[in-house]
């Protein structure tokens, strides 16, 4: 039942906000979001005392005839995906609060929403409702992107939204090419993610290879993976600050969860046969957007290159297939969601502050404002992933679980810490140090909010750096429970 | 059945309406005439294996012919609120007894057990849609229409019977079960003009549904007819004739379908193709919506192409026709409703809607996102129903083809949804609307979207 209400809960919120006017939008809808995130913190309690419990799992019968139930539960895994949401959506809402948008109640309202199928995405147990969730989530960020984004927002936004049903729509044949062979001794069809899962394993290679491929592409674009990218600089840049957040901080995870938790398991033959392709896109990505990274002069169009140099390593390390690449790629998808929503703050804050992006115009505003200096540096640091930072374990260990692939796939992955390391050292020299620009005249100290923000962000990162194991532990447990039902 | 004698006596009615001079209280007896045959018929579909014989086996209604005279009736009543301006000019008893005629073709097309109601339903059908297109006679498009939508109905009309005089010959008979109790003794043993004869019915069906090849007329004649009647065309007119196309391929000429299904395969590919990727160069809504009513055909045709007998493609083209029908005339409420207060049909019509207008346009969202296949809309279930028929078949390809083709179409049903919410209106006309077009677009989004959510209600009807 909590579970339910999880889900529940965001849904009522975004109807209420809908119905707020004016300033008390953004105020009830982070109170609410507030509330969202207690209750998540609720239910890892309850998973940590009892995993088994009734209150951590629901499913009623929702088209009976076709087996679809509204099932959902939460395990080691979605409840890391559920923490990591229900934490950064109040950061999200919380970092709007310098900028005006109109109409703000349906702005936050569907923020909310995407909330609300975020959460549906990562809990879902039955194939169908995975799939509704997942085009669920599409819609508000859709709307978010086209009312509130930048020029160019309604052409852009298109390209995004086609790629992105593009793909699912190829997911949603292969679910139903799954579906269709279910209940093959029993005559019972079902959607329930453990009878897919033995359903593909009773696939011969072609079959699988098919399902493979079409359910893989869905998660291929919305990650994305070299070649499937192209909608994400020009979305990432042209969305709103929140939207960008929500996409990249979030949605992006949805790809590399479905991966671990609707692919892997489903198509063990035609993952042997075809993950090196799968990998070596991946690490390609992750070499190509590193090196388009480099010489990006826009901050925000930078930090949109380096996620995919990002998720190509996770991808990778996911689909390697074993305990340290899995467990790596799920450590990374939550320090990734935390550092890339401050540097997307930064950015914006950049931008409001100066006016520009751009980091040719940008320098010396450490000179002004040493404070916003040190939580850059933290965040910056972070996403490269020294030691001590939430980044570094995540980054270990995907290398690590790719290196028991094959020895020069790890070398070429490894790519993404130097390659990572010189784009944003680089980038942050260029902003922060060095001769005082004109622009930089007027950086002043940071809003309340922002700052906020940034503390919270950097605690996270910081706390979760030097004591990961909680996180692990869940990370861990996840990770083998997949890893039982790929193997068995 | 006794929604088809109510029906008729209302086409009755209307034209004795202008001789008693009670023209003015005309709309409410349809109203509640429409509503009384769609009770009557709802409590004859819960009698269990209801099957009733009329008029020497002519007539057969059985529950599935009272599921698809379910939708007919409802989505008429719907346009019936809709189309109310329509019944306020001149020629009022005329249009009233034309459209009710219509719609006793329809109910006829969802019920005929021999080849010559079949042809009646369909001429029953269309020669009031003849008259209905070239309503507004003024007008030199209107006329076009009507001219255009007669020459090739007839052209239709014309295989239908060769088809049918060529399956009478081999079969000895017209009654479809007769026929369909040949086909299945005959083992393949049939004479080559047998199969002649069903490929001409395919192609006269296919030009009732315009489907590419035979599609030509259909965005001249969608465009050039007032808005109510493309409206009536694209709903009422498609789900009677997916109906008998239904009855026909799957029921009767399912036994020999290796010689039609390569055909409609290819039909099936071609419209998809031609009709998405016209579509986007649009400038007018009304001859998109008509090209994409082509794509939704094509949609329909592959639950046929599908072929599965254990009911798994009547419920498919059931609830597509639903679903569509319902999303249209919500689409349709609001370009009559924005077309009426612009003068113009086209894309620009619709710009900064969202903000003047934002219930309007909300409902044109989600008819928007209906019609492209969003979940958690009508539209959805709909495809996902076509996909899991098509899926178990040899034609994979198709469900391929449909999935390339869908991501273009959504580009058209966006531009929509764009230019509402992205565009400035350059000029600013008030766009109002009546009470009860505003009730209609409730009804019909609140359907749409608890089809989307709860569609039990209707795939179990043949469980």
């Amino acid at each position: 039942m909590l579970v339910g209400l999880l889900i529940i809960v965001p849904l009522i919120a975004s109807l209420l906000v809908f119905f707020t006017k004016g300033n008390t939008s953004r105020t009830v809808a982070l109170g609410l979001s507030v509330v969202e995130f207690m209750l998540s913190l609720v239910v890892l309690f309850q998973y940590k005392h009892n995993p088994a419990s009734a209150d951590l799992a629901l499913n009623c019968p929702w088209v009976e005839s076709l087996g679809i139930h509204f099932a959902v539960s939460i395990d080691a895994l979605s409840m890391l995906m559920v923490l990591l949401t229900t934490f950064l959506v109040p950061l999200i809402i919380l970092s709007s609060f310098n900028s005006s948008y109109e109409k703000p109640n349906s702005f936050y309202g569907l923020i909310l929403l995407m909330q609300m199928a975020l959460l549906g995405v990562f809990t879902a147990n039955d194939g169908f409702l995975f799939y509704v969730f997942w085009e669920l989530a599409l819609i508000p960020i859709y709307f978010i992107c086209l009312l509130w984004g930048g020029e160019n927002r309604g052409r852009i936004t298109f390209k995004f939204f086609v790629y992105t049903l593009f793909g699912s729509l190829f997911m949603l044949v292969g679910l139903i090419y799954l579906y269709n062979h279910t209940g093959f001794s029993t005559g019972i069809k079902s959607w329930a993610v453990t009878d897919l899962y033995q359903t593909g394993k009773s696939l011969n290679l072609h079959q699988q290879s098919f399902v493979f491929w079409s359910i893989f592409l869905a998660f291929g674009i919305k990650m994305p993976i070299f070649p499937l990218h192209t909608w994400q600089p020009d979305t990432y840049v042209n969305a709103p600050t929140q939207g960008t957040m929500l996409l990249s901080g979030i949605m992006l995870k949805m790809g590399t969860f479905g991966l671990i938790k609707w692919l892997m398991p489903v198509t063990p033959l035609a993952l042997a046969e075809w993950g090196w392709l799968a990998i070596a896109l991946s690490v390609f990505g992750i070499f190509y957007a590193s090196c388009i990274a480099i010489v990006q002069k826009d901050y925000k169009r930078l930090i949109a290159y380096s996620s995919i140099a990002h998720v190509g390593l996770i991808a990778a390390g996911i689909l390697s297939a074993n305990q340290q690449g899995i467990q790596g790629a799920v450590m990374q998808m939550l320090a990734h969601g935390v550092n890339v929503v401050g540097l997307f703050l930064i950015a914006d804050i950049l931008m409001r502050h100066t006016g520009t992006r751009e980091m040719e115009k940008l320098g010396g505003i450490r000179n002004m404002n040493g404070n916003f200096a040190v939580l850059f540096l933290i965040v910056m640091l972070g996403s490269v992933a020294l030691p001590l930072t939430n980044g570094f374990v995540g980054e270990f260990l995907l290398i690590n679980g790719v290196y028991q692939y094959g020895a020069w796939v790890a070398a070429f992955a490894a790519l993404t810490v130097i390659l990572g390391a010189v784009y944003m050292l680089r980038s942050y020299q260029a902003i922060m140090l060095g001769e005082k620009k004109d622009s930089a005249i007027a950086f002043g100290s940071l809003e309340g909010s922002d700052k906020w923000v940034l503390y919270i962000i950097c605690a996270a990162i910081i706390a979760f750096g030097v004591y990961p194991k909680p996180l692990n532990d869940l990370a861990e447990e996840g990770t083998k429970a997949i890893l039982t039902y790929i193997n068995n | 059945m006794k929604g088809l004698f109510i029906i008729s006596a209302l086409g009755i009615l209307a034209m004795l309406a202008e001789i008693f001079k009670f023209k003015k209280l005309l709309y409410p007896i349809v109203l509640v005439g429409i509503l009384a045959a769609y009770v009557t018929n709802f409590m004859e579909w819960g009698q269990n294996n209801m099957s009733i014989t009329m008029f020497n086996n002519m007539i057969h209604f059985n529950d599935m012919s009272l599921a698809f005279s379910g939708v007919i009736l409802i989505t008429a009543f719907f346009w019936f609120i809709l189309a109310n301006d329509y019944f306020e000019q001149d020629h009022v008893t005329d249009h009233f007894a034309l459209v009710l005629f219509a719609l006793v073709g329809a109910l006829m097309l969802t019920s005929f057990r021999n080849m010559t109601t079949l042809f009646l339903g369909i001429e029953i059908l269309s020669i009031p849609m003849y008259v209905l297109a070239a309503s507004r006679k003024r007008d030199l498009a209107s006329n076009e229409a009507g001219f255009k939508y007669l020459i090739m109905g007839s052209f239709a009309s014309g295989f239908l019977l060769f088809g049918i005089a060529l399956i009478y010959g081999a079969t000895g008979s017209f009654d479809l079960m007769t026929i369909r109790s040949f086909i299945s003794h005959a083992n393949g043993d049939l004479p080559s003009f047998f199969y002649a004869g069903v490929l001409m019915v395919l192609v006269a069906m296919l030009f009732k549904v315009s489907a590419a090849p035979f599609h030509f007329w259909a965005p001249d004649v969608y465009e050039g007819s007032p808005t109510v009647i493309t409206a009536l065309m694209s709903t009422i007119v498609k789900t009677a004739a997916f109906a008998a196309f239904m009855q026909l391929f799957i029921i009767i000429f399912g036994g020999v379908s290796q010689s039609w299904s390569m055909v409609l395969a290819v039909v099936i590919a071609l419209s998809l193709v031609v009709s998405n990727i016209t579509a986007v160069s649009q400038q007018s809504v009304k001859r998109m919506l008509a090209y994409s009513s082509i794509s939704h055909a094509a949609f329909m045709l592959m639950a046929i192409l599908a072929n599965t007998r254990n009911f798994g493609s009547i419920n498919a083209i059931l609830y597509y026709s639903l679903a569509y029908s319902i999303g249209s005339i919500a689409a349709f409420t609001v370009l009559y409703n924005v077309s009426k207060a612009k003068n113009s049909s086209n894309f620009e019509a619709f710009n900064g809607l969202g903000k003047r207008h934002p219930f309007m346009a909300a409902c044109m969202v989600i008819a928007m996102l209906s019609l492209a296949g969003i979940p958690i809309t009508a539209g959805f279930f709909a495809k996902y129903f076509v996909f899991s028929v098509l899926i178990g078949t040899s034609f994979k390809w198709l469900i391929i083809l449909a999935i390339l083709t869908s991501a273009v179409g959504v580009y058209y049903y966006f531009k929509v949804i764009i230019a509402m919410y992205f565009k400035e209106e350059e000029i600013h006309e008030e766009v109002t609307m009546e009470t009860s077009h505003v009730l209609l677009l409730v009804l019909t989004t609140l359907f749409t979207i608890a089809l989307g959510i709860v569609p039990n209600y209707v795939i179990e009807i043949f469980s």
